[in-house]
């Protein structure tokens, strides 16, 4: 596998570049993100990679993946679809939104569709409480967020993350 | 309505300030330049501190009192705050989407004040877009020789970064989120020693808010005076106040402190949806007590002191609003479960005490309790307050303690042998009116 010097030499270093030399710890958490990018979750090999750039032992970096919840140790689906059930959220439709959502997915909530595309999650506030129904979808790539939304929008998207 | 002092680009003309010429165009980076090039950091510590400004993370600090606190050591470290992870808060968000020039020029005089040459941006994980942008932006701030080695052909260099948490409300607390930036648990430091003697890398630091810091060009740009005709004697300037749930209109009102909520609910935010009414308030999202809406608290003034006096908070000012059909044990139940995933685990309390609460609320709406059931909940809330390293614990009790005072009934429709309820709260008949 290649390592994340090999494949992000640029954003590696410019990462480093951030923090004081005799602190290279604090680029612990934006290489695991880099570290997630590919395949949406931080495979075991990286932590011996991140620990070695930020020297520090893997456990330690482990440790991070654990505390931390938007990094994940496993594979989930391709796309996470993750919907804000917090109060502010839930006074304005939240719940029964997530509910049919799991519905149309099929799926109950925190569990990945057959197809492997689509993981459904609720979380807590996502700092649009005035656009509820809302989630973002996390992927490799990054994290968007959808406010505003119907049934009808979700179910849209869903056809489209399912497609490609 | 008052002018925006914080969010500027609502104002006619001034859509496009989240562009650096048009900010520019429209004064923008006139108050740093004054401030690197004839102002010594002594003399801007001291006009913040006259100009009255309060921190607005929530504690409502004074700003320019924190600066003056810094160990004399260098190098030193300037921090601005923005996890936004409280329930119901957006506004922060709002302010670094639509005018993040106007924060960056403030978050870049904090640290001219603070003689800092680098200071940081911690923003929540989600905010992984706005990040991007603020990149971009920094990048531009460097070409334009307003970032970088010899700001403005002085002597003084600073270079801004953005960190990018990952997902834990935890951070927002400032001790814990100097110990994420150094790549460690987001757990809070025991204090003192306060940041400003011991901060990030053990370096004196300050840390302040987005929306603290980006107050702070027209405070140097128009002067103290001015600052102060904004606002009440003791709370002066504007605050961002974020309307979340039965509202009419959710969104942010930047509004002078002093209105009350009266008048900002009913007056510029439409009232309450569909024409119900309001039953109760949670003015500083899950973390501090709810309020029963009686006159009395309608007609209170949004200020950090008038909120207290009422014995809760206004804190970092998110106003959750609920209807009469909102079911408090419920809303109890939303804010303990949100605590125990967010508790860092540090302290038994805290960890075991957001546990248990959950499993009895839960039972709660189950309708499977008995009346000492909700006598072990209060003492559970007994065994958390005053009893942890960091305010997360109490936060975790207010709710629950609150509406366990002013709603009773709420909880008591669910005691085994009540009358069945609807499964849904949204569908809920109208419950008991508050007791006080
Ligand atoms: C559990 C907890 C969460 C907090 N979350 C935030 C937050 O998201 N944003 C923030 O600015 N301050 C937050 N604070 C307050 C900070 O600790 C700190 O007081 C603040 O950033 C100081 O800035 P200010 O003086 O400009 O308000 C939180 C505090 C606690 C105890
Ligand atoms: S009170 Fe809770 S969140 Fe705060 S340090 Fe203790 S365990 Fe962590
Ligand atoms: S409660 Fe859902 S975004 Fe705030």
């Amino acid at each position: 596998m290649m390592s994340l010097q090999q494949k992000y030499p640029d954003e590696v270093a410019a990462i480093l570049a951030r923090y004081p030399a005799d602190n290279k710890r604090s680029a612990v958490m934006p290489l695991l993100y880099l570290a997630q990018r590919a395949e949406n979750y931080v495979p075991a090999a990286a932590l011996d990679e991140v620990a070695a750039l930020c020297e520090i032992a893997p456990t330690q970096v482990a440790s991070i993946v654990g505390f931390y919840t938007l990094y994940y140790d496993k594979p989930g689906g391709r796309h996470r679809i993750q919907v804000c059930t917090d109060l502010p959220c839930a006074l304005r439709g939240a719940d029964d939104f997530a509910a049919k959502l799991c519905a149309h997915l099929g799926v109950e909530m925190g569990a990945t569709t057959a197809d492997g595309k689509v993981t459904v999650e609720a979380v807590m506030c996502l700092a649009a409480c005035d656009r509820a129904p809302m989630f973002q979808v996390q992927n490799g790539a990054g994290l968007t967020f959808h406010e505003n939304q119907t049934l009808e929008s979700v179910k849209a998207l869903v056809a489209k993350l399912q497609a490609e | 309505m008052t002018e925006h002092v914080v969010l500027r680009h609502r104002q006619p003309g001034l859509e496009n300030i989240n562009q650096l010429a048009a900010y520019q165009a429209s004064g923008g980076f006139e108050a740093y330049r004054t401030v690197v090039t004839s102002m010594t950091p002594q003399a801007v510590i001291d006009l913040i501190k006259a100009s009255g400004l309060r921190g607005r993370g929530g504690a409502g600090f004074p700003t320019g009192v924190k600066w003056s606190f810094l160990s004399n050591r260098f190098p030193r470290y300037v921090v601005a705050n923005s996890d936004e992870s409280e329930p119901g808060t957006f506004k922060d968000r709002e302010i670094m989407e639509r005018n993040p020039f106007q924060f960056l020029e403030g978050l870049m005089i904090a640290s001219y004040a603070a003689q800092a040459s680098t200071a940081y941006n911690y923003l929540r994980g989600e905010f992984w877009e706005l990040a991007a942008r603020l990149d971009a932006q920094i990048a531009e701030l460097h070409a334009a020789g307003l970032l970088g080695k010899n700001v403005l052909g002085t002597q003084y260099s600073l270079a801004v970064h953005n960190h990018l948490g990952a997902g834990a409300y935890i951070c927002g607390e400032e001790s814990a989120l100097l110990e994420s930036i150094e790549g460690k648990l987001g757990q809070p430091r025991l204090k003192p020693p306060f940041p400003a003697d011991r901060g990030l890398y053990g370096q004196p630091t300050v840390v302040n808010n987005t929306e603290t810091l980006a107050n702070i060009p027209p405070i140097v740009a128009r002067g103290a005076e001015w600052y102060r005709t904004l606002g009440t004697e003791s709370s002066p300037g504007t605050k961002v106040m974020c309307l979340s749930g039965h509202v009419a209109n959710a969104g942010n009102y930047e509004v002078p402190f002093g209105i009350t909520f009266r008048e900002l609910i009913f007056g510029l935010a439409g009232g309450i949806r569909g024409g119900r009414t309001l039953k109760a308030i949670l003015p500083s999202g899950a973390s501090a007590p709810i309020l029963a809406a009686t006159d009395k608290v309608l007609d209170t003034r949004l200020t950090y002191e008038d909120v207290a006096a009422l014995g809760s908070q206004l804190g970092s000012a998110s106003i959750i609003l609920m209807d009469e059909t909102v079911d408090m044990s419920w809303v109890a139940l939303k804010t303990t479960h949100f605590f125990k995933h967010e508790s860092c685990g540090k302290c038994t309390p805290c960890r075991e005490g957001t546990y248990w609460m959950t499993h009895i609320l839960d039972r709660v709406q189950a309708g499977g309790v008995q009346a000492t059931d909700l006598a072990l909940l209060s003492d559970v809330t007994q065994q958390i307050g005053g009893k942890c390293l960091c305010p997360l614990g109490d936060f975790a009790t207010s709710a629950v303690v609150s509406s366990l005072k002013l709603f009773p009934a709420d909880y008591e429709q669910h005691l085994m042998g009540a009358a069945a309820v609807p499964a849904k709260p949204a569908a809920r008949a109208k419950v008991a009116q508050p007791v006080s």
